[in-house]
Order: C-alpha cells, then sequence, then structure tokens
C-alpha cells in the first residue's frame, strides 16, 4: 500500500510540476480572495489583524476546493479510471498518494497565503507559524476530505458545481479549528486543543477514506 | 397476513398518538415554573431531533454500510439510505426551526453560533449535498455506491452534534431531562407526554420511511423497466 501510495503521490506531483495550474491558476486565485478580503473588510490594519486568521483559512478552503477539482480531474479522461485499475494498485495505496500529493499543494498555497497576510493584513512574522504541527494537521485533513469527495463527484457531468456543495460543509471544522488555532498563535499563546482536534481529524478522515476509497474506484 | 396488518395499522397509530401528543402538550401538561407556555414547544423539539439525528441518519448510515460490504450488497439498503435520509432531512428541518421558535423568545435571537446549531446546521447541508447527489445522472450501481460513501461521511458528523454541548460551552442546554442513567428530573404528566412524543415521532418517521421506499422500490422498477424496453426495441430496430 505504501509503495503504491509513493508512487500515486509523485505521479501527481509529477504532472502539477509539468502543468503548474496551481502556479498560475490556484496560487493566483488564493491571493486574490485575500485581496478581496482586504477590500471587503477596509483599510484598518486593526481589523484586518483580527480577521486574518478567519480569512487565511477561508482563503485556503476556497484554494482547496480548485486544487481537490484538480487532482481529482488528473483522472477524468476517457478511460483514464479504468486504466489505473488494471494496475492493480491498492485502492488505499491511491488515497492515500493522492492525498498526500494535494496536501503538499496545499502547503505550498498555504506558504503563498501566509505571505499574503503578512504583506495585506500586518501580521506579525514570527508568529505566522508557516509549516506547524497545526498546520500540517489541518492541510492533511483538507487532503484527505478533498480527495474523498473529489473521487464521490469524479466523471459526473455536474463535478463543478457539486463538489463545493459537498466538501465545504464537511470542511467546516477544519476551517473552525484552523482559525481558532491560528488566532490562539498570533496572540502569543500556542495551538493548544485545537491541533490535537485537526489532528484527530486528519487521522480519521485518512482512515476512512482508505477503507472506503476502493468502492468509489470499482468498476460499475 | 400479520405484517400487512401491523403496516396498515401503522399510519393511523402513529396519527392518533401524535393527536394524542398534541392534546396532552397544548391542554393538559402545566406551564413550566420558567418558560411558561413556552415549554409546550419542548414536546415536539426533542422527538424530531431523536428521529432525525438517531433514527433517519444511523439508518441511513446502517443501510449504506451494508450496501458496500460486498456481502449484503443490495439495491433495497440504497433505497432504505435514500428514503431514511429524505425524511431525516425533513425532520432535521422542523428540529431546526421549532429550535429556532424556541430560542426567539427565551435565547433572545432567532439564531446563534452556539456549537450545537452549527453542528447541526452543517449536518443539514451534509445529507442535502446527498440528495443532490442523488439526483445526478449516473449509472444507478456507481450512485448508490458514491451516495453511501458521502451518508457513511456525514453521519461521522452525528457524534459532534450529540458531544456539541459537553465539548465546547454553548447557550443549549447538556442533557436536562435525563441524566446519569435513567434518572428523570421532569415528572408526571410532562415525563408522560415527552416520552409519548418521541414514540409519536418515531412511528411517523417509520410510516414515513416504509412509503418514501415503496416509492423509491417503484421508481426504480420504472427506470428498469423502461431501459429494457429501449434495449428491445434497438435489438428489434437492429433485426429489421
Amino acid at each position: 500500500m505504501w509503495r503504491d501510495a509513493m508512487l500515486v503521490c509523485g505521479k501527481d506531483l509529477r504532472i502539477e510540476l509539468r502543468t503548474r495550474v496551481l502556479l498560475w491558476q490556484v496560487v493566483p486565485f488564493g491571493i486574490l480572495t485575500l485581496v478581496l478580503f482586504a477590500l471587503a473588510l477596509g483599510p484598518s490594519a486593526t481589523e484586518l489583524r483580527q480577521g486574518a486568521p478567519g480569512l487565511l483559512w477561508l482563503a485556503l478552503l476556497f484554494a482547496a476546493v480548485l486544487a481537490t477539482t484538480r487532482s481529482a480531474g488528473i483522472e477524468a479522461p476517457e478511460g483514464t479510471r479504468s486504466s489505473i485499475r488494471l494496475l492493480g494498485l491498492d485502492a488505499g495505496g491511491v488515497f492515500l498518494g493522492k492525498a498526500a500529493a494535494l496536501a503538499v499543494q496545499l502547503l505550498a498555497i498555504a506558504v503563498v497565503l501566509e505571505v499574503g497576510l503578512l504583506v495585506f493584513f500586518h501580521v506579525g512574522a514570527v508568529r505566522l507559524g508557516i509549516a506547524s504541527p497545526l498546520e500540517l494537521c489541518a492541510l492533511a485533513a483538507l487532503a484527505a476530505v478533498g480527495t474523498l469527495y473529489g473521487a464521490v463527484v469524479a466523471g459526473t457531468d455536474v463535478a463543478g458545481t457539486l463538489l463545493p456543495l459537498l466538501v465545504l460543509p464537511a470542511l467546516a471544522p477544519v476551517l473552525i479549528a484552523g482559525e481558532k488555532g491560528t488566532a490562539a498563535v498570533l496572540a502569543g499563546g500556542g495551538p493548544g486543543r485545537w491541533a490535537i482536534i485537526l489532528l484527530v481529524m486528519a487521522v480519521a478522515y485518512l482512515g476512512v477514506g482508505t477503507l472506503l476509497y476502493g468502492a468509489l474506484e470499482e468498476p460499475s | 397476513m400479520t405484517r400487512r396488518l401491523l403496516d396498515r395499522a401503522l399510519g393511523p397509530t402513529a396519527l392518533v398518538l401524535v393527536v394524542l401528543t398534541v392534546w396532552l402538550g397544548l391542554w393538559v401538561t402545566p406551564p413550566d415554573q420558567f418558560q411558561g407556555n413556552l415549554v409546550r414547544l419542548l414536546y415536539l423539539h426533542p422527538a424530531v431531533a431523536w428521529v432525525a439525528l438517531y433514527l433517519a441518519f444511523g439508518l441511513a448510515a446502517l443501510s449504506s454500510a451494508l450496501y458496500l460490504w460486498p456481502r449484503t450488497r443490495s439495491q433495497r439498503w440504497d433505497l432504505l439510505a435514500l428514503a431514511s435520509v429524505e425524511v431525516g432531512v425533513v425532520f432535521l428541518t422542523l428540529t431546526l426551526a421549532t429550535g429556532m421558535l424556541w430560542g426567539r423568545p427565551v435565547w433572545n435571537t432567532w439564531w446563534t453560533w452556539d456549537p450545537r446549531l452549527t453542528s447541526t446546521a452543517l449536518l443539514e447541508l451534509l445529507f442535502i449535498g446527498y440528495l443532490a447527489m442523488r439526483r445526478v445522472p449516473a449509472d444507478p450501481h456507481v450512485r448508490a455506491r458514491r451516495c453511501a460513501v458521502l451518508a457513511l461521511l456525514a453521519g461521522l458528523d452525528v457524534p459532534i452534534v450529540h458531544y456539541s454541548v459537553q465539548w465546547w460551552n454553548g447557550l443549549h442546554q447538556t442533557d436536562s431531562v435525563l441524566v446519569g442513567g435513567l434518572h428523570f428530573t421532569i415528572h408526571g404528566s410532562m415525563l408522560y407526554t415527552l416520552l409519548l412524543s418521541f414514540v409519536a415521532m418515531s412511528l411517523v418517521f417509520v410510516w414515513m420511511v416504509r412509503r418514501r421506499y415503496e416509492i423509491a422500490v417503484r421508481e426504480s422498477a420504472i427506470a428498469d423497466a423502461a431501459l429494457e424496453g429501449a434495449v428491445l426495441e434497438r435489438r428489434a430496430e437492429a433485426m429489421r
């Protein structure tokens, strides 16, 4: 399973490196979201700083939906899914590999968005917590949920409209815990129980995804 | 024979119990010491919440799991999950609506971002997503598998809704009627009416799911017949 996961993860990341959809579409969308939030809140530095944790996670959530659509879309062309089935890869491994690749991409988006927070929202660089345990747990949960729901809508004509409806309510707990944890870190404390909640979510969704992904990939 | 009789008696029995609950709740039980007549809403709210959260979504998760398990895979589990979720969404909407009606005079607001309320609203959205997925044109088996996975994933929110009042301090009260095992904190006609409302709403749920399941079975048979008819038509065209 782990070997298959590495294989699939490497494949998805190689495709991303070659196509650069993340670089040219998802990352600019994330920055655009931050700018629009800043415009909606107004120029007050205090208000921007107060809203920064929530807006960071909201922007990351929207970017995650795009990245998920892209990740699921890799297998969208006719016959790709059946070709992958023919390779005899472990379904759990495929899920973990896709989730890992998505998590790496989300980490890259998160880093860019956090730099955006420094610039637009006047947040202190030291307290940002780039790649902190809180952030890594949250990104793992985002990636696991995204990969699973991406597979649920894959191949349907309405994937673009259905995915946000399905995935955003499922990701809302990650938004809440991520925002609370980041707010606590920015206030000078530690993420406390929010990091643990995110870790539990990540482990639960990775476990459930590993078990259920096979059912989604069965031939009709 | 007995099964048919039970089936026929289900609807009228549920109706009688609902009427009895309304009569007891509105006319027989006394007003509450603190909430006054507002307590009468609580003969409905916990019962519909119990049906939605535990009966409907529990049944949906169970039948979805049975559909996904290769040894028990059968279309009837998929149709039962569909019926259960549809009825569950109706009951969950009632839960939110009755909660809001009660919250306006007691909490002085229609809505507050309390953990119990928020997680319940998210659960409703998750199952609305399930119903949206049901309407996506797809191979019935593929759609059934996807919806079964969705029902199980959405079901993960049910324990969060249940324990939200204990994990986070919100406005919604914690367990206040049945505390520490089987020790009731209300008595007399109030207790009987509350217990009766749970039985009445559970029977209404069973009746609604039964009817919806029958409709789903017929819809599925019509779809299969239409498909078979189309195949026969094409075959006849090819033979000409």
